[in-house]
């Protein structure tokens, strides 16, 4: 009774993740970026292969518990004992494992592997306790140094910049909202006011730390204009669950746009 | 020995009963309007403000949308139409030597768009001081006064329709600048002093009531441009006049 | 290898506090520890409801949290801060001072010497001192609740500069995280000793006959988990202890120049952050497989008595993948770390052993279910927890592919994917073995048997519950939804409230049904039918012995070893120590 129960609840267990997970009940959000399908292929590989192995796995158990739950003949083992289990484990597991890192490796490589466009926008951006800054270099193309002693949020000068003595950072434009033109590359470096922050935008599939101490850069391209979130992801405080900031995907007329009047206003 | 009823003796008794009369007649400090004065002025900033920079809120859509037709703006330089400077603090650093007890009536700071009103809050030592979450979304109040100087610094979480918190300040400070550690943009600050004092709306006005008569240092302090001062007498139940003029860097 | 077991090394204890408190006696100090773990158990639980309530009802007043602090919860409403400190401690509780003691610590300490037939375990005082080393470590974790500032949040796992600058961090990161740093480390020499004495007793007090193939599978679980830990926490120990100094002692071992609290540049330079990161999951990888390895052990070593035949292989298979996966286990931290800003390098250097490690895992479940196969089942809860352990550890391990590849991680990471996984894999499957364990052990260590109905109950509800309550995590994981909130405010997580209090819901009636298991535990501690020396008719040393076993383990009597530990002949089990010749299929 109690084998035939198991059985039964681990098969309709098994059943109800399937169609959950087949029917993308809960998925990923459209995909927007260039190197994005290449994720979303590798993440439907893995379902098939590890969802294969989870209802054969959980199948497999349940079978063998309906089945001899209530046998009473004399106990054997399976012909050919723990052998062709082993070899099993290492051949099929072997191949999903190796054809997983190999085929992998090109979609995590099409992100970090590739050097970024040379003609990419480069935009800095900061995370702090609990808002993400973002800085474009404006008309001279550099941006200005950091200097963490002159950050003073009571009048906006979140980044530290030093515009009296420091011609670069003049024309730096300081915005709470990163708007990109749709289709071109983006050069992202991201650095941290104080402890660890994540950049996290799921339509993108880009999620990368912020480190404190590092300047670490992350490229990408649009393909669709929108307004998404980026949410932080790592463990920064009480303000964690509120520290977001918007992507604005625009036209390149819209964006360009979008700057001046950013630029009007720092 | 036999006390003698002499005249002089009488005289005597009279002016030594007087005399303790006076002693022990304790001044009384709380000057009835009549008797107490006022110094009454205007502050301004000598040139035309700097840009008020917009605070873009998109962080917080809650708070964006109360915002969406006019943009909050940094409160660090208020400056009105006939250049009037806005939250200037003024009170008397020299010279006030009063024990009133606190007024009962607690200040109030709220929290509202996301931003704290008003942005220069003044209290008496031993005054309540009463903070309000108005807006729909969590704010983390953050008052950071001189390490020494008998404030505590403390850092709370007041979410959205929470119970009102209550604070006291016992030590003079001139100001506590107060941030919210969510909200990046939000600043306020706290003076905390003995006696009489105000603070400037956009017109820069201001009236200091109920100031016994005396000499006093009129010190009128503002968040970027710094300290004045100025020395005043106030007559009984006259109005004293003085201004300001910040100097913009 | 040991011919005669050594001689007693203590005489019998006198007085209640010799007996039952300051004892040397390793089955005394197992009850120690299955009972701290209890308790640590219903504790992290409790900090699991007030979270789960927190997520599902954000306005809930919960009066019982502004008694504990009132500056965590005002008026019984949970601040951010306050829930990622309840959240942070359960971790910490959970993590340490249940999963890592219960299954290793407290079992381990009652059953191995016993099952190697020795008197008792070699070092006695040192297993003293581990005990009590522990229960410090675990007051000084509860008395984060008690201290002004309350407990830190910034999660079991610490991540530097956020718990290494001090309260400039903001709420939740004053002296709640020395407290942790100093409970850890406590935890940490704790564990050291108990390794040692681990290692020790099985290759040096093995009795007459017990040769190294001869084995039961649940002691070669302890001691190749005892390898593990060595390594393990002799990183995790220095690693809190850089991190207290870092926040009390003026050094930088974790902190870089320029970080700016307040509008104040922190007076720190030349650290990084990321070289915790690298300790600590050093520590950290390892750490889910000291957890699991003990819940391998018991439910290969409780398998053969309720299927009534060996394992298949023997038992050299699955202690081959045991140790396979604890060697492989020191070599796979980076994949907590893709996308921390390691080189990206690194990241594939590290995912094809995490993606290899699943061959021995595999092996093992192989085993386990393939070992069904033409079994006499016998449904009691020991076995019935087994089984629930097999299905959850084949869930667990299934997310694992997901996120061992940098690729998928890279969207996944942070997600409740990760949450979905990691008690699936470490928090259920481990349990339901350690629950399985408790439900075998308990007539041996109390001599009274537990209730078998309340037992069965217990199973039912918990098997359906954790599925409920952790399965839709991963799927709302692949939704992209964060974890560590305290709140969903994002446009984006706001769709998912609903889930959520389903997973609230479930998470409370789950808890519920825990007092099932505690009821039974403690009134069959008293007054449960008395047990057996055998009552399951299993075949290893512990069931040749008295239920609770004497003082010295067997009576005076010389334990001598002729058969492993799964032999079987038909139905009957074939007890290791009966002179008769050795059976085939071993």
């Amino acid at each position: 009774m109690s084998g035939k129960a198991f059985a039964v609840l681990v098969a309709l267990i098994t059943l109800v993740t399937a169609y959950c997970v087949i029917a993308h009940v809960w998925w990923m959000p459209v995909d927007i970026s260039v190197h994005g399908p290449k994720i979303d292929s590798q993440l439907e590989e893995t379902v098939f292969v590890a969802g294969t192995l989870f209802v054969a796995g959980q199948l497999v158990l349940a079978a063998f518990v309906f089945l001899y739950g209530s046998s009473r003949d004399k106990p054997k083992q399976i012909p050919g004992g723990a052998k062709p289990l082993v070899l099993f484990a290492f051949l099929l597991v072997g191949a999903e494992v190796l054809a997983l890192s190999f085929i992998g490796s090109k979609a995590w490589g099409a992100v970090y592997f590739t050097a970024p466009d040379p003609g990419a926008l480069p935009i800095d951006v900061q995370a702090g306790q609990f808002a993400y800054y973002f800085r474009y270099a404006g008309p001279d193309g550099k941006f200005g140094a950091l200097h963490p002693a002159l950050i003073n949020e009571g009048s906006q000068n979140y980044f530290g910049l030093d515009p009296e003595h420091d011609p670069d950072s003049r024309d730096d434009i300081v915005t709470a909202e990163l708007a990109i033109p749709v289709n071109k590359p983006i050069l992202l470096t991201l650095h941290s006011k104080d402890v660890g922050h994540s950049f996290y935008v799921r339509e993108l599939r880009v999620q990368q730390d912020f480190v404190p101490g590092l300047n670490l850069p992350i490229h990408f391209t649009a393909t669709q204009t929108g307004r998404f979130e980026i949410v932080c992801t790592q463990l920064c405080g009480l303000g964690h669950y509120n520290m977001k900031a918007y992507l604005s995907v625009l036209s390149q007329a819209d964006f360009d746009e979008w700057l001046k009047k950013q630029a009007a206003m720092q | 020995m036999k006390v003698r009823f002499t005249p002089v003796g009488l005289l005597t008794g009279s002016i030594v009963l007087l005399c303790f009369s006076f002693v022990l007649a304790k001044p009384n400090h709380k000057v009835a309007a009549s008797v107490g004065g006022q110094i009454t002025g205007t502050v301004k900033l000598d040139r035309i403000a700097p840009k008020a920079k917009p605070i873009d809120m998109s962080k917080e859509p809650s708070c964006a949308q109360i915002h969406a037709s006019k943009p909050a703006t940094m409160e660090s330089v208020v400056v009105g139409t006939r250049g009037g400077l806005a939250n200037v603090f003024l009170y008397l650093s020299e010279g006030y030597t009063g024990n009133d007890a606190a007024p009962s009536q607690p200040a109030t700071i709220e929290q509202r768009g996301c931003v704290y009103l008003p942005h220069v809050v003044a209290v008496n030592v031993g005054q309540k001081l009463v903070i309000t979450n108005n807006d729909q979304t969590s704010h983390n109040i953050h008052p950071m006064p001189k390490p020494g100087g008998g404030n505590p610094e403390w850092n709370k979480s007041q979410l959205s329709g929470a119970a009102p918190i209550e604070v006291n300040y016992t030590g003079e400070e001139v100001a506590v600048p107060v941030k919210c550690n969510v909200h990046p943009w939000m600043r306020a600050f706290i003076a905390v002093v003995k006696g009489p004092h105000a603070v400037t709306d956009d017109t820069g006005a201001f009236k200091l009531d109920n100031v016994p008569p005396g000499t006093y240092t009129l010190t009128a302090w503002q968040e970027t441009y710094g300290v004045q001062t100025s020395k005043v007498i106030v007559a009984p139940g006259k109005s004293a006049n003085v201004d300001f003029t910040f100097k913009a860097k | 290898m040991g011919t005669t077991p050594a001689a007693v090394h203590h005489a019998p204890p006198q007085g209640f506090l010799r007996k039952y408190v300051f004892s040397v006696d390793h089955k005394v100090i197992g009850i120690q520890y299955t009972t701290l773990s209890l308790v640590a158990a219903f504790v992290g639980m409790v900090l699991s409801w007030a979270m789960r309530v927190h997520l599902a009802w954000p306005n809930a007043k919960i009066p019982l949290l502004s008694l504990l602090s009132p500056n965590g919860a005002p008026g019984g409403l949970m601040t951010p801060e306050y829930y990622l400190s309840l959240m942070t401690m359960h971790g910490t509780i959970m993590a340490f001072f249940v999963l890592t003691a219960a299954p290793m610590a407290g079992y381990g300490n009652f059953m191995l010497p016993i099952q190697v037939g020795a008197a008792d375990m070699a070092f006695p005082r040192l297993n003293m001192a581990s005990f009590w080393v522990t229960l410090v470590g675990f007051v000084l974790a509860c008395a984060t609740f008690v201290i002004p500032d309350g407990p830190p949040l910034s999660g079991w796992t610490a991540y530097p500069p956020l718990s290494a600058v001090g309260s400039v961090a903001g709420p939740g990161q004053g002296w709640g995280q020395n407290l942790w740093g100093l409970s850890i480390a406590f935890f940490c020499v704790a564990s050291l000793l108990g390794a040692l004495n681990f290692i020790v007793t099985t290759l040096e007090l093995r009795t007459k006959g017990m040769t190294l193939s001869r084995l039961p599978i649940s002691t070669w679980a302890w001691f190749i988990n005892a390898w593990v830990s060595l390594l393990a926490f002799a990183v995790l120990l220095p690693t809190c202890l850089l991190l207290v100094l870092d926040r009390l002692g003026g050094t930088s071992f974790f902190i870089p120049a320029g970080l700016v609290f307040n509008e104040q540049v922190q007076p720190h330079a030349g650290g990084s952050p990321l070289l915790f990161q690298h300790l600590f999951w050093f520590f950290g990888h390892p750490e889910v497989y000291i957890i699991i390895l003990p819940a391998f052990g018991i439910v290969s070593h409780i398998l053969p008595t309720f299927i009534r035949k060996p394992l298949v292989g023997g038992w050299k298979v699955v202690t081959f993948a045991m140790a396979a996966v604890g060697t492989l286990s020191f070599v796979v931290w980076g994949h907590h770390m893709f996308v921390s800003g390691m080189s990206p390098y690194m990241a594939m250097v590290f995912s094809v052993p995490t993606l290899f490690i699943t061959i021995p895992s595999v092996i093992a479940v192989l085993i386990w279910v393939f070992s069904l196969y033409r079994s006499n089942l016998r449904f009691q809860t020991p076995l019935l927890f087994s089984l629930g352990f097999l299905s959850l550890f084949i869930t667990g391990g299934i997310g694992g592919f997901f996120l061992a590849q940098p690729s998928t991680d890279s969207y996944l990471h942070a997600t409740t994917f990760v949450v979905g996984h990691f008690h699936f894999t470490m928090g259920l499957s481990a349990i339901f073995a350690t629950f399985a364990g408790f439900y075998y052990w308990f007539p041996k260590m109390f001599g009274r048997m537990l209730n078998e109905r309340l037992g069965k109950l217990h199973f039912w509800l918990s098997f359906v519950g954790v599925y409920c309550v952790f399965m839709t995590m991963h799927l709302t994981g692949f939704a992209g939804a964060v974890r560590r909130y305290s709140a969903f405010v994002d446009d984006f997580m706001v769709p998912l409230i609903p889930t959520n209090r389903f997973i609230s819901v479930a998470a409370l009636l789950l808890g519920a049904a825990q007092f099932i298991f505690l009821f039974n535990a403690v009134w069959s501690r008293f007054k449960g039918p008395k047990a057996d020396d055998n009552p399951w008719s299993a075949t290893t040393l512990e069931w040749d012995t008295t239920s609770p076993p004497p003082f010295d383990n067997f009576g005076g009597r010389q334990m001598t070893v002729y058969h492993g530990p799964m032999e079987y002949d038909g139905e009957a089990g074939v007890m290791q120590t009966s002179p008769e010749a050795s059976v085939a299929g071993t």
